[in-house]
């Protein structure tokens, strides 16, 4: 039987505000435990929630991102449940009125570009951290992420596949980054990912019985951990067995996802409006101040990097990836009479595979746009050749001399000078007569060869599209 | 001194006739005599003369205010800073509180002296203060019998003269009822309008601060001094606090008292109703008109409180749970366990129930049939109260069914105990203003309390009517024998 | 429904509160006791009445995203049961 998965994704994306969403303590990555736990995060007796404004604009801020229903009353709910790391023994969100409702993704796969729904987003605040390790049998509870500010995303069972799943969050990633709602620092858990996984035979409208996997934070988990779930259900249901509605947990050092049993008992949260907050109520003007902040979104710059700078398609999509790389593209472009497609090779190639190979983010650069810039503005008017300028990249990259000091201190200035190089070209056609010989007997490769002599005498500095032209006259 | 109203005692101290230790000193030392009535929970006697200390210092630069020098005995409910906050449980046993609740904020910046922690209800739950870890609190008035709840401990201690006046606390008639049953005035002010923060919560939307004292005037001047808008309470009524103090003098001439049918039925003691209908007579007395009134939703009122204030109380008490501060049991086997055996240790049987009463009705599959459907009673009560003020001020009629009764009478039957609440609850549903004034003392010579409610944030004209009839009346000046 | 006493043993664990097992007919007993009083909201017809949650139908308040708690983990911890390296110490947490 041929089988179709069905995959919705949750995920949690921490909010960027300085303190958290019902307290005065720092959001701070990295403080020593429990130095940033206020009175409200660490729950004692008597405290109250008060609610940080910047929380409701980021959000909403995502909602129109995606066009979605921004709901202009939506309402906290108290989520029940007893566990260490939150201090209330209740999670303060939104149940049954979300500040966000109903809005779309669109998302670049294999076969096209698709529309996966996204159901809502509401507002949370983030559980503290368990420590597990060293403390005599005990755990230890840190509660400085307590009361964070998060978004919950929830996306309809629209994704097909662990491609798709994989499309959808790099889209949504570069979506917050391009909101500038969130870090998306993944490794610091500002941007994880439920999955809900189930499979049922191609054609069938009814939904299988799904399986949520939790601790899926990478893309290349989220992958990884679908497929295996994929496989496992099938497999199952192949074999006979059923799939039971369930929490299971990814572990990555397996590859595999296993039940989570202890979570499972008596689920029952019984959610009720928080008594302590009054509605979430957003009036017009809130609403379109956002709309009026709104940067440009990554299908509008794709679209107009197209049409503005000319670039292909693949090229305007590489490029709006994500927020910084096409900020930098423009700021290059804004500073260099060069063509904006030359620029986009130079970002898509020497930067990219520069920065890929120091593990870096564009954000921490060692070429900025002014000098990438300058260096072609270096090419486009002779100074140096094409080749010469990704070796002045690398020393570019490699130090703090500009651009004009790297050509000057190490010569690199191309030769122009057509007296200069003709008489090169005449000493390498001179000391070459039987490669001369076949070329002129027809043998068309043998031209490079002459190109290449005639650089090693200048060391590379020749202008290439002269030699070119030398070289041709002289073998007519 | 002890016998001195507020305004008295702000005219000696500023006479120079005593001293604010002075006043703390006598204070400390009529507590220290009435301890029998475990009143207090903690008497924070060092504290309280380096508050008396400090006051005497601001009145002799001329730097007081009305309350500065006056002592105050705060419910054990409030948080005050390094000072032990129990709300009557074992679970915060061993609490010291590393903030101030703003209402004690409030008076403490006012220059109000803090002679202790008083004895309450476990959590605020319970109409007698049987059901303190720290024991019941006697009546003055009898002390076989129970002084009323929650807030028994403010309630006694006022009464007996052991503090001039109390904060307290009233989420279905906690500041009400053991003001009628202590002969004393007891106000609950409008929600939102005294600051939850620091108030530990039972149940968040009904929950409100409020003063035990023993005339209307002085509760004036308490109620002043510990309202207004507070920004740690998202609840908190952005709004300015009327000058009580100065609305009380008023006339009430003219004044539409609504009486309405449903709390001048069956339910009351015939002594009771005797009091409240003399209490009506007294006010067309004074110029007042009455009319009759519908509340027909009233007799909802208890089921509804009785589903809302658990649910909300089953959450809010989730945070005890052995972690951050507060009660561990000693011995445990995993987690659970631990989180198991700290509650079942930490909390009395009637916070259990409700706790257990509340985590039911907001189960899966019971919710709508009970949270949603007490919330839909609570705005058709509301709605009733909005149309009856439409003909009327304030509504008056008891605050209880009946006088005190005695210790151990309800306290195995929670139903029957629960019902004393039915006069007050309907006000926390709604969020109404009201206050219970002293008006007659029934065959036994105990106290009984008249009940006016006033429109939302009016508590300036409940203050002014029940300081009229006070003008008229000497109720309010009774004394239990034994505490003159 | 009445309860059941296994229905009060759900809510209890539901509860983190340890009971009798002997006592749950008890509390059952009890506890239906109060439903029965509860359950006198039936007598009244809410048919189309919008719930209320609060006393006020106010707007939620929001504050400024600013950073306004000191560090007091010393003070906070000083009345926690068990702490170690400023951490808050609890029974293996198992997942």
């Amino acid at each position: 039987m041929e089988w179709e998965a069905v995959v919705g994704l949750e995920v949690h994306v921490q909010l960027r505000t300085k303190s958290k969403i019902f307290g005065g303590a720092s959001t701070a990555y990295g403080a020593e435990p429990n130095t940033q736990a206020c009175d409200v995060s660490v729950a004692l007796p008597g405290v109250l929630p008060v609610m940080n404004r910047e929380a409701a604009r980021l959000a909403v801020k995502f909602g129109l991102g995606i066009g979605a229903l921004i709901n202009r009353r939506s309402i906290f709910a108290r989520k029940n449940y007893f566990y260490p790391d939150l201090p209330k023994g209740y999670q303060i969100s939104q149940y049954e009125a979300p500040i966000v409702g109903r809005g779309t993704l669109q998302i670049e796969t294999q076969t096209g570009t698709r529309n996966i729904g996204i159901t809502r987003a509401h507002l949370e605040e983030d559980a503290g951290k368990s420590l597990h390790e060293d403390f005599h049998g005990m755990t230890g509870i840190d509660l400085n992420r307590a009361g964070t500010a998060l978004l919950e995303i929830v996306s309809e069972p629209d994704l097909r596949s662990s491609a798709e799943a994989v499309a959808y969050l790099k889209t949504l990633h570069a979506l917050v980054r391009y909101l500038d709602i969130s870090d998306g620092n993944m490794q610091e858990g500002s941007f994880r990912c439920d999955a809900n996984v189930s499979v049922r035979p191609k054609g069938q409208d009814a939904l299988g019985t799904r399986a949520e996997i939790k601790n899926i934070n990478s893309f290349r988990f989220v992958e990884k951990a679908v497929d295996f779930e994929i496989e496992r259900q099938i497999d199952r249901i192949e074999n006979g067995g059923k799939v039971v509605q369930e929490t299971r947990l990814y572990d990555p050092d397996r590859d595999e996802t296993r039940s989570m049993r202890s979570k499972e008992e008596a689920h029952d949260y019984r959610y009720f409006p928080d008594p302590d907050l009054p509605a979430l109520v957003l009036d017009e003007s809130f609403i379109e101040k956002v709309r009026s902040e709104l940067p440009e979104l990554p299908r509008a710059r794709k679209a107009r990097f197209e049409s503005e700078y000319g670039l292909s398609r693949s090229d305007a999509a590489q490029l709006t990836r994500d927020r910084q790389t096409a900020d930098y593209f423009e700021r290059v472009c804004s500073k260099t009479s060069a063509n904006p497609k030359v620029a986009a090779n130079w970002v898509l190639g020497e930067l990219a595979s520069a920065l890929n190979h120091h593990n870096l983010e564009i954000a921490d650069t060692r070429v900025d746009s002014t000098g990438l810039a300058k260096l072609l503005d270096r090419v486009a008017d002779h100074t140096i050749s094409g080749k010469t300028a990704k070796d002045v990249f690398l020393l570019l990259w490699n130090s703090d001399q500009s651009v004009d000091r790297i050509i000057e201190d190490r010569g690199l200035k191309q030769i122009t000078d057509n007296a200069e190089i003709e008489a090169v070209v005449a000493g390498v056609l001179c000391d070459h007569q039987a490669q001369v010989r076949q070329y002129r007997e027809g043998n068309q490769r043998v031209f490079g060869f002459f190109v290449g002599q005639v650089m090693k005498r200048t060391r590379g500095k020749a202008n290439p599209k002269q030699v070119n032209e030398l070289l041709h006259e002289k073998l007519k | 001194m002890h016998d001195q109203s507020l305004g008295e005692l702000r005219a000696g101290l500023d006479r120079k006739d005593y001293s604010s230790v002075e006043l703390t000193r006598h204070f400390l030392g009529r507590i220290h005599h009435g301890q029998r009535l475990n009143a207090f929970i903690s008497v924070t006697e060092d504290l309280a003369l380096e508050q008396a200390r400090q006051a005497d210092a601001r009145i002799a630069g001329n730097d007081s205010e009305f309350l500065t020098g006056i002592p105050i005995a705060h419910k054990d409910l409030f948080c005050t800073l390094g000072v032990r906050t129990t709300c009557g449980s074992r679970i915060l046993d061993n609490f010291i509180s590393p903030y101030d609740a703003t209402v004690v904020r409030k008076l403490k910046s006012g220059g109000m002296v803090m002679l202790g922690k008083t004895n309450m209800d476990e959590f605020a739950m319970g109409s007698s203060n049987e059901n303190s870890y720290y024991g019941h609190v006697k009546n003055p008035w009898d002390e076989k019998r129970v002084p009323g709840g929650s807030s028994g401990g403010s309630a006694a201690a006022v009464s007996a003269r052991l503090a001039p006046v109390a904060t307290a606390t009233d989420t279905g008639g906690s500041i009400r009822q053991p003001a009628a049953l202590c002969g004393l005035t007891g106000i609950k002010p409008s929600y939102g309008r005294v600051s939850r923060y620091g108030m530990v919560a039972f149940a968040s939307s009904l929950d409100q601060g409020g003063v035990l004292a023993r005339s209307a005037a002085d509760a004036a001047l308490v109620l002043q001094a510990m309202s207004g808008f507070d920004r740690r309470d998202s609840t908190s009524l952005d709004r300015a606090v009327p000058d009580y103090p100065g609305c009380i003098e008023a006339s009430i001439r003219g004044k539409v008292i609504g009486l309405p049918k449903e709390f001048f039925g069956q339910g009351a003691d015939p002594a009771v109703m005797e009091a409240v209908e003399q209490a009506v007579r007294i006010f067309e007395s004074m110029g007042a008109k009455t009319t009759g009134v519908e509340l027909p939703n009233s007799e909802a009122g208890i089921p509804c409180y009785y589903v809302l204030a658990p649910a909300e109380a089953s959450s809010n008490l989730a945070r005890f749970d052995g972690v951050r501060y507060g009660h561990r049991t000693e011995q445990y086997e995993d987690l659970m366990d631990m989180y198991e055996r700290t509650r079942a240790e930490g909390f009395g049987e009637e916070v259990k129930r409700r706790i257990m009463i509340g985590t039911y009705v907001l189960s899966s599959g019971y919710y709508d049939a009970y949270y949603v459907k007490a919330q839909k009673l609570r705005r058709m009560i509301a709605d009733d109260f909005q149309r009856a003020f439409e003909k009327c001020d304030f509504i008056a009629g008891p605050t209880t069914p009946g006088t005190a009764f005695v210790i151990g009478e309800k306290s195995d039957d929670p139903v029957s105990m629960y019902l004393n609440d039915i006069f007050t609850n309907s006000a926390n549903l709604a969020g109404l203003p009201a206050i219970s004034v002293p008006a007659g003392l029934d065959h036994g010579g105990l106290p009984i309390g008249l009940h006016l409610i006033g429109r939302y944030l009016d508590e300036a004209t409940i203050l002014n009517a029940a300081h009229q009839f006070q003008q008229r009346t000497d109720w309010h000046r009774k004394t239990p024998e034994g505490f003159e | 429904m009445p309860l059941t006493p296994k229905t009060v043993g759900h809510i209890a664990r539901l509860s983190r509160l340890e009971i009798d097992a002997q006592k749950t007919v008890f509390h059952a007993a009890q506890l239906n006791h109060i439903m029965q009083l509860v359950d006198q909201m039936n007598r009244i017809d809410t048919t189309g009445i919008e719930p209320m949650s609060h006393p006020q139908e106010a707007a939620l308040r929001m504050r400024d995203d600013e950073v306004c708690a000191e560090n007091c983990r010393q003070q906070y911890q000083s009345v926690a049961p068990a702490t170690q390296d400023g951490l808050y110490l609890v029974p293996k947490v198992i997942e």
